[in-house]
């Protein structure tokens, strides 16, 4: 009874432990048919197929590197673009050329429900995107000013209390080994934390059989923080994006990937 | 050539971090964040406690400490103690509101009660094993401080209002921004300090 106890009270981290291992488990079984790959196919067909009013395809999308130039594109994003005047992520950026390129408007995309329609192709052309920077170097860079202001914007945003719980992004994302219930939570303020997290998105989230761009996952976390709903694309998703992103500067991008 | 080094690193770092200005700031807040069902935009308006503990830099300087004094005295201001002057309500209650983690999102309705999501950040009974860790482990809580006064009191406290105590406590201010019910703050005080509860086993 006594060590019954003991081994109970002394298993919960080991419990924690275990169901992180599992899962690394679970990712080395499927390393060859990851879930996300299926969007990634998918997207590849779409990069290439006339779409909207234009009838054109993405594929001469400039997401940074050129028309058409995708190896390594995401692991560089968010940056400037010239032509915008403005910082943008991997998702605003493709909303650019959807709206450029292709004749369909942003917000046909920003107001379209999560995981179906237009919301449905963006995740399929993320993963396809996303999946020609797997394995190399995060090198998002604060060279123009633009990209600085972006990233002060996105530090002060992270440390902003605000609703009425009083949460921050680093209410929860500011220390080392915390959890949420078994949820393990990434220090985003450290650069291993930041990389393990910016590094991991798009992703197929197993717990509820989706696949998450880095908007959608920022939209559920600002969901439980109690804050207002953010706009699909906005500048705070994008301040905050740069914000990991520069911290995680150097670490593997290893989208897209598989989670919990 | 070390301190020339230094500066040049301290240079980096203040163009890093060079902060926006609250206009600028504000600006980007209102075109990016809308309301949806119950999570208005008006959440964006911070009081003191919020607009303090969101400043990184003063939070950690000599000012930031004296200010913090200020804060905790207004925070403390705001609790009431309990309108029948029972402190102690059903354990058994208190544990299904501490499981309970929903309320204050936008796809929640905003009807009934919420939960205080306690399991979110604490061990408390420790026969629940998916437990968070931001906040201290309450298991045996009162067993272990004893069950004076002074500890009911500390207690109704902190559940009322953590940044009476701690200016920028994680925990939200469950009674002082009506969280939850007087009823649900006595059902948790049951949970952590009724003797018969299973936290004091």
């Amino acid at each position: 009874m006594c060590l019954g106890l003991m081994l109970l009270s002394s298993s919960n981290p080991i419990f924690a432990q275990t169901s992180a291992d599992d899962l690394t488990q679970y990712r080395e079984m499927l390393i060859n048919s990851n879930p996300a790959d299926l969007y990634s196919a998918a997207g590849e067909e779409k990069w290439a197929t006339p779409l909207g009013p234009n009838q054109v395809s993405l594929e001469r999308c400039d997401l940074g590197l050129g028309a058409g130039k995708l190896e390594g594109a995401a692991a560089r994003l968010p940056r400037y673009f010239r032509d915008t005047d403005r910082v943008q992520d991997l998702e605003s950026r493709l909303m650019t050329c959807m709206s450029t390129l292709q004749g369909i408007p942003e917000r046909t995309v920003i107001e379209a429900p999560f995981g179906s329609g237009p919301k449905k192709y963006m995740d399929e052309i993320v993963a396809y995107v996303a999946s020609f920077s797997r394995g190399s170097a995060i090198e998002v860079r604060t060279d123009h000013p633009k990209e600085q202001a972006m990233y002060a914007m996105g530090k002060k945003a992270f440390y902003l209390q605000a609703g009425p719980y009083d949460f921050s992004c680093a209410s929860c994302h500011s220390q080392d080994a915390k959890r949420i219930r078994l949820q393990e939570l990434p220090n985003l303020t450290s650069h291993e934390g930041a990389a393990a997290a910016w590094g991991s998105w798009p992703a197929y989230r197993i717990s509820n059989g989706q696949f998450w761009t880095m908007q959608h996952r920022l939209n559920d976390c600002l969901r439980q923080q109690r804050w207002p709903y953010p706009v699909y694309g906005s500048d705070l998703t994008i301040a905050l994006s740069m914000y990991m992103a520069v911290n995680a500067r150097g670490g593997v991008y290893q989208a897209p990937g598989l989670k919990r | 050539m070390k301190p020339f080094l230094g500066l040049i690193s301290l240079i980096a770092v203040y163009a890093l971090a060079q902060e926006p200005s609250d206009t600028e700031f504000n600006a980007m807040l209102q075109r990016s964040l809308r309301t949806e069902g119950i999570a208005v935009i008006q959440r964006m308006e911070q009081d003191p406690t919020q607009l303090f503990c969101s400043d990184h830099a003063l939070i950690s300087s000599p000012e930031g400490s004296k200010r913090a004094q200020e804060i905790q005295h207004s925070n403390f201001a705001t609790i009431t103690p309990p309108s029948d002057g029972v402190f102690i309500g059903d354990w058994k209650r208190g544990e299904s509101i501490a499981q309970n983690g929903r309320g204050g999102t936008w796809s929640d309705s905003g009807k009934g009660v919420s939960g205080g999501g306690c399991y979110n950040c604490h061990q408390i009974d420790h026969k629940e094993i998916a437990y968070g860790n931001l906040g201290p482990s309450l298991w045996n809580y009162g067993k272990l401080r004893g069950y004076s006064k002074e500890v009911i009191q500390t207690t109704w406290n902190k559940l009322f209002n953590a940044k009476a105590s701690q200016a920028c406590s994680v925990m939200p201010r469950f009674g002082a921004l009506h969280l939850l019910t007087e009823q649900q703050l006595q059902d948790l005080m049951g949970l952590l300090l009724d003797p018969r509860s299973p936290v004091n086993e």
